[in-house]
């Protein structure tokens, strides 16, 4: 068994994190085919916002919140075998919400009440990362069911990676802040809070009373949910830190998600959580940084004469010498470039290798993966273990 | 159409990652450059606009970084301060600091307070004619919507008070197309582009804004011209002879130059399919789509962002004093 299938199969949950446009979720898809393919039972990857072509690919255009099975047909069709289940599911942020305020509230009322609110969808729509909490309820809610031996999840994409670590954490503190309960407590009693007396002199003239009503009849709503919300999201903090939990961190090896990849695997390693691999996507073969090829390159730039393009022209058809003699000018030229981006990427991958208990690399494909045969070709490369290398 | 540095506000968007920043600080170099007297700002103050104008660190009092450039980055504690001495008058100002953190908090909260605090900054800048023009390093595509909107939100929530007072007056330069742009920024790959088509509907059907101009960035350039191809195309088959001449790494300087021309035609696919997307609607019709093309760099920083305004330039036709 490869490193990867050794990840996959001691795991009962695998977060797929990274910044945004890295190709988690096709990764995150990929994984879920390799463990299709070496276990038995339910695998569900669980995907946010995939690429349109992938999600064609995958039979997502009418996948909602509920899981739906890829058929075995469907593999045989792309030559793969597998011996388990392949479920996908798709996030959809906005029918979570409306779930969660079902799910935690204390009654009907309740729950109408804050349905109906008119800051109800200003504020769900941007309360702070509300997205990657959602992520990880879902998560939780699929774990308790037992119903999926794997859940893989294709993280939403977030600027701040750690905001999905910390994302049940500030919702606690959110339901314990004292704005919270400034907010929320009766109008007149708050007059005569002397603390909070600057604050709501300000926020008054500011803002308007009126409108400080409004949201805090929306809290006062919403902290009725409170003690639902809070011990789901300890919930949902234990089993990220739980050791049938692993992280696999994907990234290119350009500057910023480079640099985000590092900051997160260290985050993680900080935190005690388990971080199973980093995926190095979209890299340029190792061999463009070498000697060998850099020496070529130089030879080229520094010949004399056309007589190289001369002879070449020979085997070419007897095309024009001055043409072929351009084309391997700009060879030269442009091998400089490209040869720096893989120095650089070199190293970044020597950085991140060494955050990792395993690294793995995918090369820089011609064209994107839309299909599920694309996938089992993916699916190879990552079981080729580069740590090793 | 008002081109896009004869404007008075100039947003510039895109998902993270695109070199929004770069691009930010680079438009408003050749601004500067061609003799506008120019702010840029940085919304989210992670330092990336300071890293890209070759600054140790941007406060939110503007600097003169080069004649006629000014850069800053938003502070909300700072613009209500600001805003409260200018317009409220509430002798608060020692306690402000633990204040404005609880200010904070319920801007995190209620829609569009932080946002119009930011927003207030600028278009006061704009309105008073501090500048010729405000190029703003805006939020990233998922979050830039509600920031733009914030005006309108906060007309639409709130009845009553300073801030409700204060909506209009802003609006007035935000919805004015002679006044007010966005450029959305992309690179030709398929997540920034799809996400790009999306911001630019949004933008314009959810807030007043006008979308300017799509910037395209780290395009490749073209290697060959056609008779050129051709013979790249076919010169692998020549590989022993460019080997015995240049020596064994001549596979890699041909496989070099496939790798940046397959990305270079997926990447010119994916712009082909933005310019259809966009032009599908009659609004967006004449949205010029701008490139920048891809500077091979060891890191972003002072050197890019000189030559992304010299391309900017060449590309907006402006000339550089």
């Amino acid at each position: 068994m490869s490193n990867l299938d050794n990840l996959l199969a001691s795991r009962e949950m695998v977060l797929v994190a990274g910044s945004g446009g890295v190709g988690k979720t096709t990764i995150a898809a990929a994984m879920g085919i390799a463990a299709a393919q070496r276990q038995r039972g339910k695998i569900l990857v669980l995907t946010v916002d995939p690429a349109r072509r992938l999600a064609a690919a995958l039979g997502l255009e009418e996948v909602g919140n509920t899981p739906v099975r890829i058929m075995p047909a469907v593999f045989k069709q792309a030559g793969l075998k597998v011996r388990g289940q392949l479920w996908v599911a798709m996030l959809d942020t906005k029918a979570g919400w409306d779930e969660l305020i079902r799910c935690h509230a204390p009654n009907k009322q309740v729950r109408d009440a804050v349905l109906a609110n008119p800051l109800y969808q200003n504020i769900t729509s941007r309360f702070v990362h509300s997205h990657d909490y959602l992520a990880m309820e879902q998560l939780h809610d699929l774990h308790a069911t037992g119903e999926f031996d794997l859940v893989i999840v294709d993280t939403p994409p977030s600027r701040n990676a750690l905001s999905i670590l910390d994302a049940p954490g500030r919702m606690v503190d959110f339901f314990g802040s004292r704005l919270l309960r400034w907010l929320t407590v009766p109008y007149r009693s708050r007059l005569f809070t002397v603390a909070s007396k600057p604050f709501y002199q300000v926020a008054d003239r500011v803002l308007g009373s009126r409108f400080l009503q409004d949201i805090a009849e929306f809290f006062i709503l919403f902290q009725a949910m409170e003690s639902g919300f809070v011990k789901r999201a300890r919930s949902v903090e234990a089993l990220l830190a739980d050791a049938r939990t692993a992280f696999v961190v994907v990234t290119t090896l350009e500057t910023a998600p480079a640099h985000e990849a590092r900051f997160l695997a260290q985050e993680l390693l900080k935190r005690n959580m388990t971080l199973g691999a980093i995926v190095a996507n979209r890299v340029l073969p190792n061999e463009l940084a070498g000697a060998a090829a850099a020496g070529s390159a130089e030879a080229l730039r520094s010949r004399s004469g056309r007589e190289l393009a001369e002879a070449l022209a020979a085997q070419l058809d007897e095309a024009p010498v001055a043409v072929i003699d351009t084309v391997l000018s700009q060879l030269a030229e442009r091998f400089d470039d490209v040869a720096l981006v893989a120095a650089l990427e070199t190293e970044r991958r020597e950085e991140l290798a060494s955050l990792s208990p395993l690294m793995l690399d995918v090369p820089w494909l011609s064209g994107e993966i839309h299909d599920i045969a694309g996938l089992g070709g993916l699916v190879d490369r990552l079981r080729v273990d580069s740590t090793e290398i | 159409m008002t081109a896009l540095l004869d404007l008075r506000m100039l947003w510039v968007t895109g998902k993270g990652g695109v070199g929004k920043t770069s691009i930010a600080a680079a438009l408003a170099k050749v601004a500067a450059l061609s003799g506008r007297r120019t702010l840029v700002c940085e919304m989210d103050a992670k330092g990336a606009l300071a890293n890209a104008l070759g600054e140790d660190d941007l406060g939110f009092e503007p600097t003169e970084v080069s004649p006629n450039l000014f850069a800053m980055t938003m502070s909300t504690e700072d613009a209500l301060r600001e805003y409260l001495r200018l317009f409220v008058k509430i002798p608060l100002i020692g306690r402000i600091s633990p204040l404005a953190k609880t200010f904070d908090f319920v801007a995190d909260a209620a829609p569009g307070v932080k946002e119009i605090l930011g927003i207030g900054k600028l278009c006061f800048e704009v309105r008073e004619r501090h500048y010729d023009l405000v190029v703003i390093d805006a939020e990233a595509s998922g979050h830039v919507v509600s920031q733009i909107g914030a005006p309108r939100v906060i007309a639409d929530l709130v009845q009553v008070g300073l801030v409700r007072d204060q909506t209009q007056w802003m609006l007035d330069i935000l919805d004015d197309p002679t006044q007010t742009g966005v450029a959305v920024v992309t690179t030709p790959e398929e997540l920034p582009v799809t996400e790009s088509a999306e911001l630019v509907q949004r933008l314009t059907s959810e807030t007043g804004a006008h979308v300017s101009a799509v910037i395209a960035n780290r395009v490749l350039p073209m290697l060959f011209d056609r008779r050129e191809q051709a013979i790249a195309e076919q010169i692998g088959s020549t590989l022993p002879t460019l080997t015995a001449a240049i020596g064994a790494g001549a596979p890699m300087v041909l496989e070099a130059a496939r790798l940046t021309d397959a990305r270079r035609r997926t990447g010119a696919e994916h712009l082909r399919w933005l310019q259809s997307e966009l032009h599908r609607d009659a609004q967006h019709a004449d949205l010029p789509i701008v490139t920048v093309p891809e500077l091979f760099c060891r890191a972003p920083g002072g050197r890019v962002v000189s030559l992304i305004a010299d391309g900017l330039a060449e590309e907006l036709d402006i000339g550089l004093a």
